[in-house]
């Protein structure tokens, strides 16, 4: 049974940045620009998150008072994935620039700016910022025994504050997408901004709130990621910025079903690395480095469901193009 | 058409100005990042990554072996902006080109260019899917093409980790995360170097591949330029629909370009594995090759003839960068690569304000309008090249 607490928990640890990230770019397509810069969002948002961490651990605040660090560190990841968004929104709504080509300089520069980055404050060759083992929610902290049942596994072994905000964020999501004046306009604006703006609708900023709102989420993604790892921040977020993209896309850019896509993402992620020792799935005998295959089956099974759904798409009429006042 | 065009009005002038501001705002803004990160070892590292590709034969010969792969993807990703596909795909349709490539070598024992002719096969398998994908099923090549470099990367993981052949660990080593060395399985492989180690110093790195990558891309460049073939990818390019009403088969040729520009991405592989001094390291990881393909294409404004230059200075740089350590990491040039590409991003804007600046006093706009017009104008220009030679005959 522990097995299977353990990989309950497990996939909704590495659920919440998929989550996270795939509503991120849920919410920039949505406004009609293709958020291909994720994956640099989260490196920015875990990067300084890391370091907020490591400050508070060196300087006792963290150990005194872990849950408001961790807070303050998730707020940090927030507001620095969102600056480093402006940059992304800036080429994309003001220049009028190809949107990927601008979502690729900024994956290509924040891996290379965190190393560097890195290696200056920490010293020759350490790349590793480790993160201070204080952050986990513990049973302590509710007053409960520290236990190695079911429900303790289940619950206490892999528990972050990332996982609550992130509920909190998903329902934030569906209200606001579905339930306000602002979740509407937002849409309009990347199916036919032209309609939006004949009826008074600033499609420029309601571009930049959703691409803001993308590096919000991003970056939260990528310390929620990084703690979800588990064995500190090495520059990079594993390609999950861009598997968030998959789950976006498998989710057909609604908020429900990107929940449940990113929970299918994440337990073909952790099945992959637990393939050993799950009892009921197939052993492929003499089968080497199984975990490949596993790793593998989500991006073909996102292909086989992207020939199926492509002719009755949900995605954003609108988005990749630029908006142009002129050409209205 | 004269002869005699206002330096202000030639596009390719334009181009390479732009690329060359392009080149300078980006290492502006990285030693101005080196400056605050370290500012009394900055001097040092900004001296090694300048000079360090100049400072001795076998770091020239470096610079030109580097510069074969990222030669190839740079014409990849070219070759399939031409025809108004973004591929970002070149790192997996290279990873599988390197993949076949060292089967070739490794398992089948052939010699090296057999082996780079898989290479070529196996990189335009890859590139069938994002091509055929968007032609049969408008699904967005992008998205196509990051789900294949991952599924490439497993692929390849998987096969060798089952190929134990394949592997170090069955050529007398002791590591079996990495291919055979391939001085030790099968020498006749290894891409010959021409002599050229003589004229390098006894440089390990320098090979053929770089001659074998320029001729690609000339002939890269003859099929855009010169034939009805490629006329027709840029007419896709430009208009599909208007390519399409002009009785262009536009799908088709989505998917052939997509197939060519895959199969230069696995040309790249193969060159880069088959030197004999590198070996695939089985790693969790995409390359970085194929995606240094993109800056590559993007400074050689998807010219073919531009990319030889454009990924010599991308490889020139990228030798300097590794010389910075141990004062800064050699990730500083990935730095000034992707505020190249960002600028990039905004190309036309970037040229509109180079022409206005040249022309001095003219509102953006007008000058903007310009050159957009000078581009159609290009356009026509090229196309009607063979009446004006018949005119001039």
């Amino acid at each position: 049974m522990n097995i299977l607490a353990n990989i309950i928990s497990l996939t909704i640890v590495f659920a919440v940045p998929l989550m996270l990230v795939a509503l991120g770019g849920m919410y920039s397509e949505h406004s009609g620009v293709i958020n291909l810069a994720l994956e640099g969002i989260m490196v920015i948002g875990a990067l300084c998150a890391c370091f907020t961490l490591q400050s508070f651990d060196k300087s006792g605040f963290g150990p005194a008072h872990p849950q408001l660090s961790m807070l303050i560190a998730i707020i940090v990841a927030a507001f620095t994935g969102m600056v480093f968004s402006i940059l992304l929104a800036f080429a994309a709504i003001n220049l009028k620039a190809d949107q990927t080509i601008g979502g690729t300089a900024l994956n290509t520069f924040a891996p290379a700016f965190a190393v560097v980055v890195t290696w200056a404050v920490q010293g020759q060759g350490l790349t590793t910022i480790q993160i201070p083992s204080w952050i986990r929610i513990t049973q302590a902290n509710f007053g409960l025994e520290a236990g190695n049942g079911f429900w303790d596994m289940l619950i206490f072994k892999y528990f972050y504050l990332t996982t609550p905000i992130a509920i909190v964020l998903f329902f934030a999501a569906w209200i606001l997408m579905y339930k306000t004046k602002f979740g509407l306009r937002l849409r309009a604006c990347g199916e036919h901004p032209q309609a939006a703006d004949s009826v008074g609708i600033n499609v420029y900023r309601m571009r930049y709130a959703g691409v803001l709102i993308s590096g919000f989420l991003g970056g939260i993604g990528g310390i929620a990621y990084t703690i979800a790892v588990g064995s500190g921040f090495n520059s990079s977020v594993g390609g999950y910025g861009f598997l968030a993209l998959a789950v976006m896309i498998f989710g057909n850019w609604k908020p429900v079903q990107i929940l449940g896509s990113a929970v299918f993402f994440a337990l073909f992620k952790v099945v992959a690395a637990y393939n050993q020792s799950i009892p009921f799935l197939p052993k492929f005998e003499g089968m080497k480095d199984q975990s490949s295959l596993y790793q593998m089956l989500p991006y073909i099974v996102t292909m086989i469901v992207l020939i199926f759904t492509s002719k009755h798409s949900q995605a954003p009429k609108a988005e990749g193009i630029p908006y142009d006042k002129g050409s209205r | 058409m004269s002869e005699k065009k206002k330096l202000s009005e030639n596009q390719m002038f334009i181009s390479v100005l732009a690329s060359v501001v392009s080149i300078i705002i980006g290492l502006i803004f990285g030693f101005i990042l080196l400056m605050i990160l370290n500012p009394s070892k900055a001097g040092i590292g900004i001296n090694a990554m300048m000079t360090t590709g100049f400072s001795s034969l076998d770091q020239f010969g470096k610079v030109l072996y580097q510069s074969a792969p990222l030669m190839l993807c740079g014409l990849s990703v070219g070759f399939a902006f031409k025809t108004g596909m973004f591929n970002i795909g070149a790192t997996g349709q290279y990873t599988i080109g390197a993949f076949c490539a060292l089967v070739g070598g490794i398992a089948w024992q052939l010699p090296w260019w057999v082996c780079l002719i898989l290479s070529f096969i196996g990189g335009a398998i890859w590139g069938i899917f994002p091509g055929l994908f968007k032609a049969l099923f408008n699904v967005n090549e992008v998205i196509t093409s990051i789900m294949f470099n991952w599924i490439g990367m497993f692929l390849v993981n998987l096969l060798l980790a089952n190929m134990p052949i394949m592997l170090a660990s069955a050529w007398g080593a002791s590591n079996s995360d990495r291919t055979a060395a391939l001085s030790q399985a099968n020498p006749g492989a290894i891409i010959p170097k021409g002599g050229l180690d003589r004229l390098f110093g006894n440089s390990s790195w320098i090979n053929i591949s770089v001659f074998i990558a320029i001729i690609v891309a000339i002939i890269c460049w003859f099929i855009l330029e010169k034939t009805t073939f490629g006329y027709e990818l840029k007419a896709c390019g430009f208009n599909k629909e208007g390519s399409r009403y002009a009785g262009i088969n536009a799908n088709r040729n989505i998917v052939l370009s997509m197939i060519i520009a895959g199969a230069l991405s696995g040309l790249g592989g193969g060159l880069y594995y088959l030197a004999g001094t590198i070996q695939y390291v089985l790693e969790k990881k995409t390359l970085a090759m194929g995606f240094n393909g993109i800056p590559v294409a993007l400074l050689a404004n998807s010219n073919p003839i531009g990319t030889i230059f454009s990924s010599l200075f991308i490889s020139y740089i990228q030798v300097g960068g590794s010389a910075m350590q141990p004062n800064f990491s050699s990730e500083s040039t990935d730095i000034i690569i992707a505020v190249i590409i960002y600028l990039a991003a905004f190309a036309l804007l970037m040229r509109g304000l180079i022409v206005r600046i040249m022309k001095g006093g003219k509102s953006r706009e007008t000058a903007v309008t310009e050159n957009a017009a000078n581009v159609t104008a290009d356009k026509a220009d090229s196309m009607d090249k063979d009446d004006n030679k018949e005119a001039k005959a």
